[in-house]
């Protein structure tokens, strides 16, 4: 193992300073991973820092981030490796007199190997973390890809043999959860469920990435975000919402919270019109708007 | 946290895997790979963090959102923070009740979480006492001790605490320290709410504490047995209570998400390789009978129509209230959604199912004609009805639901009227939220319509979800 952590502290330390604020259980999580060798399969709501946790783990390990976005319709040519046909055809024609045996090795090699994430990650020597965006949007036929290559890091091309990692890579698989993924995958992974903050933890997140502001300032915005999220809302405001507009809150100007402000920027946390409605009766901000 | 006791290997084995064993009866799936990988967890972190170890071991056992309630309960009791009474606890023997109210009074002013456990601890030690001690009716009540210290009646002593700025802001209490300069700053509007989720953690405590206290005298099988809560979506709708009914609510949207994915997956999948075995016979009768080429059935485009008809007296209502929201969010799957309801008399309610509407059966009942001279269910006439006015909502494409517990209070069944529309529709299921061993039972003749068309148990979130992923025609 190259990505490597003395303890649970060591991780929230080393993912502090790469600017991510690391929860207990994401730091445990992260630890035991990287000790057991074992993908990490990180589910939760949007905007709760599932892809900057693998940004952060690559950051504070030293390792490079190799990342496949996984869709539907992703497949094995997308995710794993692809031979380079136009460069074969080139180097066919140029090579005229060859025969058929001298061709044939040549065209599979390396050199006409496009190497895609998975492989990329197999392959490397240096520290890596291989981050799998969005596992749930990929059809199931992946799912299976991936059991091969998370199973035992190594992919077999016909023409060349099979590939070892000579290190395991740290993997990280994203997932909101819009499919269940099968048991099968799910058994190999560890499993981080990536809730919300705790309104502290939130709190410090705001000023870490919105340095200016002021700490009032900072839990007065993260009472109102948590505030919206216990209303039945379409879209709760996630933490990438809650920073906005703490940005936005600076940009304004403004030290406190008054109904005026909060009226006129509740448009940065919100993006539906009913939701906008709902909060608005709800922390009583018509009166204002009527006087 | 570190009361852990020293164990050695051969018991904290046992222990893990009876904690497996456990978290497996209450519906979390984990298998001997995931013990294993608990144990290595163990073996990573040891044993002197509990915080830790509870993270750890959720990593490896827990394998999706939702199930982390469940989990954390049963953790609880098989690694409990500590044994007996807390020193603290003996200190406060003799305590009055009034002592307590305006100790809790004080940290909930606080919003300072380890007092309030601390507090929790108390409580159930003076308060929530059951049974005759060293029977098997001992135990601790949360109940008793809630209902005792009624903590929900503190609200307004607690806003007044926090009124005065007096009370330092430790923790989680940025609200009271900046409160100085003036009382109407814009989140002093959030205090009360804030406070009536402190309260809930609260309750949460006691129960957790009382749950922990009664394991030790009673084994934590039988704890684990009667106490934990199953997750969500095995909680029975016929006995669920409004909160649960409540959560359940707030889990259609994602589920609905989740459901139409599978739905559409299902129909991409009709869509090629279904053989026309007619026309490919035919066709091979030019190559002396051997079908050389298969023939493809044509892909049906049109989208099925849903028509539900759903009983919404008493006790049904959770059940028809949750799978008509269900229907609701999954009408983009569908090309037209009309919901029936009835207690007696049939009429539409299409309209009314809003996933914001919280109390649907309630509102069904105010506005739609659902009853006639009478308020018990009567499955005879609410089908005469429904043939009689509303048949034409039913076709060839249609595929219809019938939800309801078929207990006709003795009237006549009319299984004719169930039988017509279920000849006009392309399919016609029933789900049933009964378990199926009391179908036909007292005043049930469910057996019986259940040989009229396709009857389903569905008594909670994991039958309905697995009959719409599966048996819904797409």
């Amino acid at each position: 193992m190259t990505v490597s952590f003395e303890s649970p502290a060591d991780v929230k330390q080393r993912l502090a300073r790469a600017g991510y604020l690391a929860s207990d259980a994401v730091a445990t999580t992260v630890y035991l991973a990287a000790t057991l060798g074992k993908p990490l399969l990180v589910e939760g709501p949007a905007g709760v820092g599932k892809t900057a946790l693998s940004q952060a783990v690559a950051e504070a390990t030293q390792s490079e981030l190799i990342r496949l976005q996984c869709y539907e319709g992703v497949d094995e040519a997308r995710a794993l490796y692809e031979w380079n046909h136009a460069k074969q055809l080139l180097r066919i024609t140029a090579g005229r007199d060859e025969t058929w045996d001298e061709a044939r090795t040549d065209i599979f090699s390396d050199e006409f190997l496009l190497p895609r994430p998975l492989l990329q990650a197999i392959r490397r020597d240096g520290p890596t973390v291989l981050l799998i965006d969005e596992v749930d949007k990929a059809d199931v036929e992946i799912e299976g890809l991936l059991l091969e290559v998370l199973g035992d890091f190594q992919v077999t091309v016909p023409e060349l043999g099979t590939i070892a990692a000579t290190q395991r890579p740290f993997v990280v698989l994203t997932s909101n959860a819009t499919r269940e993924l099968s048991e099968a995958l799910r058994r190999r992974c560890l499993f981080l469920h990536v809730d919300f903050p705790e309104p502290d933890l939130e709190a410090d997140i705001v000023r870490l990435k919105v340095a200016d502001l002021d700490k009032t300032l900072a839990d007065s915005v993260v009472r109102v975000v948590n505030a919206l999220r216990a209303m039945p809302l379409r879209k709760s405001p996630s933490v990438a919402e809650t920073i906005d507009w703490a940005r936005t809150l600076l940009a304004l100007g403004a030290d406190i919270l008054d109904d005026e402000i909060v009226q006129q920027t509740l448009g940065v946390i919100l993006k539906h019109r009913d939701d906008t409605e709902k909060a608005t009766a709800k922390l009583d901000l018509n009166t204002v708007l009527g006087s | 946290m570190s009361a852990q006791p020293a164990e050695d290997d051969e018991d904290l084995t046992a222990r893990l895997v009876a904690f497996v064993g456990a978290l497996r009866s209450k519906g979390i799936p984990a298998g001997t790979s995931e013990t294993v990988d608990a144990a290595a967890v163990i073996d990573v972190l040891g044993l002197h963090d509990r915080d830790l170890l509870r993270e750890g071991l959720a990593s490896a056992l827990v394998r999706r959102g939702g199930q982390r309630d469940v989990f954390d309960m049963t953790f609880d009791l098989f690694f409990p923070a500590g044994v007996g009474v807390s020193e603290a606890a003996m200190d406060a023997a003799g305590m009055e009740l009034d002592d307590l109210r305006d100790l809790l009074a004080m940290a909930l002013a606080d919003g300072d979480l380890r007092t309030l456990e601390q507090i929790a601890e108390l409580a159930v030690d003076l308060l929530g006492e059951v049974g005759v001690r060293d029977t098997n009716t001992a135990g601790w009540s949360a109940y008793q001790t809630l209902e005792r210290l009624r903590p929900q009646t503190l609200i307004a002593q607690v806003l007044e605490q926090r009124g005065q700025g007096g009370a330092g802001g430790q923790g989680q209490g940025q609200g009271s320290g900046q409160g100085q300069g003036g009382s109407d700053q814009f989140t002093d509007r959030l205090e009360r709410d804030e406070l009536r989720q402190s309260i809930e953690r609260f309750r949460q405590m006691v129960q957790a504490e009382a749950r922990r206290r009664t394991a030790e005298v009673r084994g934590r099988e039988v704890v684990t047995r009667h106490a934990v809560r199953p997750g969500n979506d095995r909680i029975d709708f016929l006995s669920a209570n409004r909160q649960q009914l409540e959560e359940l609510r707030r889990t259609v949207q994602p589920l609905a998400r989740r459901l139409a994915t599978r739905l559409a997956a299902r129909r991409r999948k009709n869509r090629r390789d279904r053989i026309d075995i007619r026309r490919t016979l035919r066709r091979s009768m030019g190559t002396g009978g051997i079908p050389i080429k298969p023939v493809y059935a044509k892909p049906n485009p049109a989208r099925p129509e849903l028509v539900l008809l759903c009983d919404v007296s008493g006790s049904v209502a959770g059940f028809s209230g949750f799978t008509m929201h269900l229907v609701q969010a999954l009408s983009s799957q569908f090309s037209k959604v009309r919901v029936f309801a009835f207690v007696n008399a049939m009429d539409e309610v299409t309209d009314m199912v809003d996933l914001e509407e919280a109390d649907l059966a309630g509102r069904i009942g105010r506005e739609a004609h659902i009853t006639k001279w009478h308020t018990s269910s009567d499955y005879g006439e609410a089908f005469a009805d429904f043939a009689e006015l509303f048949m034409d909502s039913v076709g060839p494409r249609t595929c219809v639901l019938v939800l309801g517990d078929g207990r006709n209070n003795n009237q006549d069944p009319n299984f004719s009227a169930l039988h017509e529309i279920s000849q006009r529709s392309r399919r016609t299921f029933w789900l049933n939220p009964e378990h199926s061993t009391r179908w036909g039972l007292g005043d049930s003749v469910a057996s019986e319509y259940a040989e009229v068309v396709e009857m389903h148990e569905c008594c909670n979130v994991e039958q309905l979800t697995r009959f719409v992923s599966r048996l819904l025609p797409v």
